[in-house]
């Protein structure tokens, strides 16, 4: 079937498979292979990007239901390359470790201030509950969305 | 993982949909966000010949004051049902419970619809729903059917809708100003709730449910009925697990299951009783 998913600003006519997830479409097909799979159970986060501007977990969505609409992935938030500010924020704070949850995270976090832009520590750590951190690095993932926040 | 082949139907509205599964019968499903089927579909624990996608359906995502009760419509996804303020102003409880639910992300994209028909016990909606003694109408090939939440689930991961049939709305009564309590015991902060409990409190009634205390959410009759003969808070959570057949499974012993849920509704009674 074929899908129209405007991904990163550019509009993809693709045909697909209706049981092709949206996360294999972006790395498989589009060759973005920033998105990782890390559980692919809906549970760590490490696929997450924005579907018509939301947060959501690319392993758990076909591409079809994303037809469309308009997806950005980690790749596209740089902009003339400079950084979103999330990424500045998460650099400036050493909010990576390994890096792998890192992609997921950036993009749940510009999520999360998009809905709450002036988050508490707690609404934070509560907000990025569907990402999870091998490394355990929460504590400046967490410094990092608040510094972030605090530089809008 | 990637789920095993099937065909893929849109259908634009309820009607279509009903009509689209009398073609396929058995071997189609609906699919609404996903959140709950897509996960089994890449297990391979379910793998329909057909998906009869119903997430596009826009008429049935709304909440509506109906009177003596808050109408929700199926494809209300859980962000919607968590936020919105009519439902926080007359059923708390239920926004509340819809924030438990997975993460943003999951909230972000699953359904109340899917949610209830689904019918796993160990997810929030399900036990929510039957505490506030919610009603779901279900649409066939033969029209529309009200479906009493006490009714509608039958064993695990099994309720009464008929293959035919989809959840259209969901229909919970206003709490009028009842106090209520909820408490969900994990280990990670999305998961599922080894035990949960949802409840609520006015002056002369309650309403209490389980979640993940059995095959199917469990309705805490001997509790409320505890509680109405004058009983304590303390001495009615002793009758938490009455109506519980709870399993044994990685998480949790049953014997474990029947001590949390003791604490979990005793816990929740108390804030439905401050």
């Amino acid at each position: 079937m074929k899908v129209s998913i405007t991904v990163n600003d550019t509009k993809q006519e693709i045909d697909v498979e209706p049981r092709t997830l949206l996360v294999h479409f972006l790395r498989d097909q589009l060759q973005l292979t920033g998105t990782n799979v890390g559980c692919d159970t809906s549970s760590c986060g490490a696929c997450t990007v924005h579907l018509d501007g939301e947060a959501v977990k690319s392993c758990t969505l076909l591409a079809v239901q994303a037809d469309g609409g308009t997806v950005t992935t980690i790749e596209g938030l740089s902009k003339d390359g400079v950084m979103h500010p999330m990424q500045q924020a998460f650099m400036e704070n050493h909010g990576l470790q390994c890096g792998y949850c890192t992609p997921g995270m950036v993009m749940a976090s510009i999520g999360l201030l998009n809905e709450n832009p002036n988050p508490t520590e707690e609404e934070v750590r509560l907000g990025l509950e569907g990402n999870l951190c091998r490394c355990t690095g929460y504590h400046n993932i967490v410094k990092s969305v608040l510094a972030a926040a605090q530089a809008k | 993982m990637i789920p095993a082949a099937f065909d893929y139907k849109r259908a634009s509205s309820a009607a279509e949909a009903i009509s689209l599964v009398g073609q396929y019968g058995d071997e189609a499903k609906f699919l609404a966000g996903g959140h709950s089927l897509l996960p089994l579909m890449k297990l391979r624990l379910a793998q329909p010949a057909m998906l009869i996608d119903i997430g596009r359906i826009k008429d049935l995502s709304y909440i509506k004051d109906d009177g003596d009760f808050i109408a929700i419509g199926a494809l209300t996804r859980h962000m919607d049902v968590e936020k919105s303020a009519l439902v926080l102003k007359e059923v708390p409880l239920l926004a509340h419970a819809a924030g438990q639910v997975g993460d943003a992300q999951v909230r972000h994209r699953g359904t109340i619809g899917g949610s209830l028909a689904h019918a796993d016990s160990a997810s929030d909606l399900p036990a929510t729903t039957l505490a506030l003694g919610a009603t779901y109408v279900a649409q066939g090939p033969n029209g529309e059917r009200l479906i009493a939440a006490a009714d509608f689930y039958k064993g695990f991961l099994e309720s009464t809708l008929q293959p035919d049939e989809m959840l259209t709305e969901i229909r919970v009564p206003k709490m009028n100003g009842a106090k209520w309590g909820f408490e969900k015991f994990n280990r990670r902060a999305q998961d599922w709730a080894i035990v949960g409990v949802a409840a609520w409190r006015s002056k002369d009634a309650s309403g209490v449910a389980l979640v993940n205390m059995g095959s199917t959410p469990i309705l805490a009759t001997s509790v409320s009925e505890a509680l109405k003969s004058g009983a304590s808070v303390a001495d009615a959570s002793e009758q938490a697990a009455t109506e519980a057949e709870p399993q044994d499974d990685l998480n949790a012993s049953s014997e474990y299951r029947v001590h949390l849920a003791k604490v979990l509704v005793r816990r929740a009674l108390e804030k439905a009783s401050a």
